[in-house]
């Protein structure tokens, strides 16, 4: 049924215990965003060391898709250069529009959210915390990060 | 049934006028509960549409030929029906605009603009959808006057016992809704025309949901402007208009200039028409204007005493039985103050999901902020689900409603 293809077992585990949930004191790269369309809210923070994302949590409140899509990104991204991060949020993305097969070993949990496709409005739900997290690592490249816009 | 009739409609025979209630969703019958966005149209509506392009289209107020003079009668005719519907002393008080947004946006810069300055007060409320806050914050920024809001209490009512200090001789202009479209709320507007009038300040009414679910009487209710949309009361997109006092109107600048609102051009200057053509600028919706004509006689046909009870009795119903659910209602739990868009938030389920959800049984409600984002930050939610009904509802649809949430229990328990 179609619902099961949204509401998978993998996205509710995450909404309802989601992962890294927390501020970040002291994140160099912050970044907040929101959906107009629902008020969905994510603000990313991360800590960068050496080119790779030592750390980063979130903060936020919205559906069920935002909050776990979230969730499965900093486990996602922990850990991996900043390069890695880039092309994961290109191939989510890629996903989102239907673009891109996902590889299970990259997108591990994320492959979860596929299903969303199938609802074309609920895909800016998906990918918010993507583009907050790529807004962040624009700001990346300059020593302070300056590009990031604070909350 | 038993929902054959409801505060005096015949709700399944209305039901055949709307082809669209024809469509299923999957397996399940659409349950429209999305009124509030817009309402679905009659085939009374669809066909004078229709017919105006088969039989009657030229453009208005132009053409010397049999097609033109059938368009002119048809738009003037549909600015006296609206004038009729409204309670309006007559159809010169009346300006079409595309929908209520463009009837603020056109108070806030035609009245606005010429008659604000530095010191001076606007008072709108907290419960105010965004197309009668934005273009007034754009007016303060050009003309230097101040924003206030009246409060809402935690039952979803205008907070009224500041009004004293709110409104006051530096308030020029109170711009308030006739009918929240975020917490169903019934507004005083007599009272509020009353208190505005006492200090010298005009009022201006966001009539958007009030129009297509209660009887109005622009003059018993001693309003000085009024905007309504017409594709929320049955009628097509793009129609709609602005209610004015004829002297309220003569003071406004128009907010577009061009073809058909001008008496002459010059070089450097122009001279404009009288109102309400000189607010009537290039080829208007003419035929979505007919259109509107035809859902207000169709309103009209079915009496809107009948159809304010049918909605109270409707939303009652509804009210009753999200509550037993274990819904959270936004907004008044009484039907005789309020309208039938129910804000709601069901058990932790986001309305998101839950809109998502209930879609899969064929229910459409709306999820989001309902451009209301003061009423949402007023009560401390980032969206509500909002069901909200009209005169095609039925109580069987409450129920799938309800039945529906069952299901997203399921997913989320």
């Amino acid at each position: 049924m179609a619902l099961d293809d949204i509401y998978k077992e993998v996205i509710l585990d995450h909404y309802k215990s989601p992962r890294n949930k927390r501020e970040l004191p002291g994140a160099e790269l912050q970044c907040h965003a929101n959906n107009p369309l629902c008020g969905d809210e994510i603000t990313v923070f991360a800590h960068v060391e050496g080119g790779s994302i030592a750390e980063v949590t979130f903060q936020g409140a919205g559906c069920s898709i935002s909050q776990s899509s979230a969730s499965m990104m900093t486990e996602a991204v922990t850990g991996s250069s900043i390069e890695d991060a880039r092309s994961l949020a290109t191939g989510f993305r890629g996903m989102m529009a239907g673009e891109v097969e996902p590889d299970e070993e990259t997108f591990g949990d994320l492959v979860a959210l596929k299903g969303v496709v199938q609802y074309p409005i609920r895909i800016k739900c998906a990918v918010l915390a993507w583009d907050v997290l790529q807004d962040a690592l624009d700001g990346a490249g300059e020593a302070s990060g300056a590009q990031a816009h604070t909350v | 049934m038993t929902d054959d009739r409801m505060g005096g409609l015949d709700v399944e025979a209305i039901r055949r006028d709307f082809p669209i209630l024809e469509r299923r969703v999957g397996e399940h019958p659409l349950v429209y509960l999305d009124s509030a966005a817009t309402s679905h149209k009659p085939n009374q509506v669809i066909d004078a549409e229709a017919d105006f392009y088969r039989l009657h289209n030229a453009n208005a107020h132009r053409g010397i030929h049999m097609l033109g003079e059938e368009a002119t009668q048809a738009y003037e005719g549909g600015r006296a029906t609206v004038a009729r519907f409204l309670g309006a002393p007559e159809p010169e008080t009346i300006v079409f605009t595309r929908g209520v947004t463009e009837s603020l946006n056109l108070v806030a810069f035609g009245w606005g603009r010429t008659h604000l300055r530095e010191g001076d007060e606007i008072l709108l409320s907290d419960m105010e959808h965004h197309s009668n806050i934005v273009p007034w914050q754009m007016t303060a920024a050009a003309t230097g006057a101040t924003l206030r809001y009246i409060p809402l209490t935690d039952d979803g009512l205008l907070d009224l016992s500041q009004l004293g200090s709110l409104l006051t001789e530096r308030t020029k202009i109170v711009s308030v809704t006739g009918m929240s479209n975020a917490l169903g709320t019934i507004t005083p507007l007599r009272q509020l025309a009353d208190a505005a009038h006492a200090v010298g300040a005009m009022i201006a009414v966001d009539a958007a949901q009030l129009a297509p679910h209660s009887p109005i009487d622009v003059v018993a209710l001693d309003v000085d402007l009024l905007g309504f949309t017409g594709h929320k009361m049955l009628g097509p997109t793009a129609s709609g208009g602005l209610y004015g006092r004829r002297e309220v109107l003569e003071s406004m600048e128009p907010m577009l200039g061009g073809g058909e609102m001008i008496h002459e051009v010059f070089h450097d200057h122009s001279t404009y028409k009288s109102a309400p053509f000189t607010f009537e600028a290039g080829t208007m919706p003419i035929a979505q204007q007919v259109g509107l004509a035809a859902a207000i006689d169709y309103l009209e046909s079915l009496g809107m005493a009948n159809v304010r009870a049918h909605e109270e009795e409707i939303t009652g119903y509804a009210l009753d039985r999200l509550l037993d659910a274990g819904a959270t209602v936004f907004g008044p739990k009484d039907a005789s103050i309020r309208g039938g868009a129910v804000s709601f938030w069901f058990k932790d389920v986001h309305p998101h999901d839950l809109a998502t959800i209930l879609n899969e049984e064929g229910v459409a409600i709306r999820a989001g902020h309902h451009c209301a984002q003061l009423v949402m930050r007023r009560y401390g939610v980032p969206a509500t689900a909002r069901a909200s009904f009209y005169v095609y509802n039925t109580r069987a649809e409450v129920d799938a409603l309800v039945d529906a949430l069952d299901r997203a229990q399921a997913i989320f328990s």
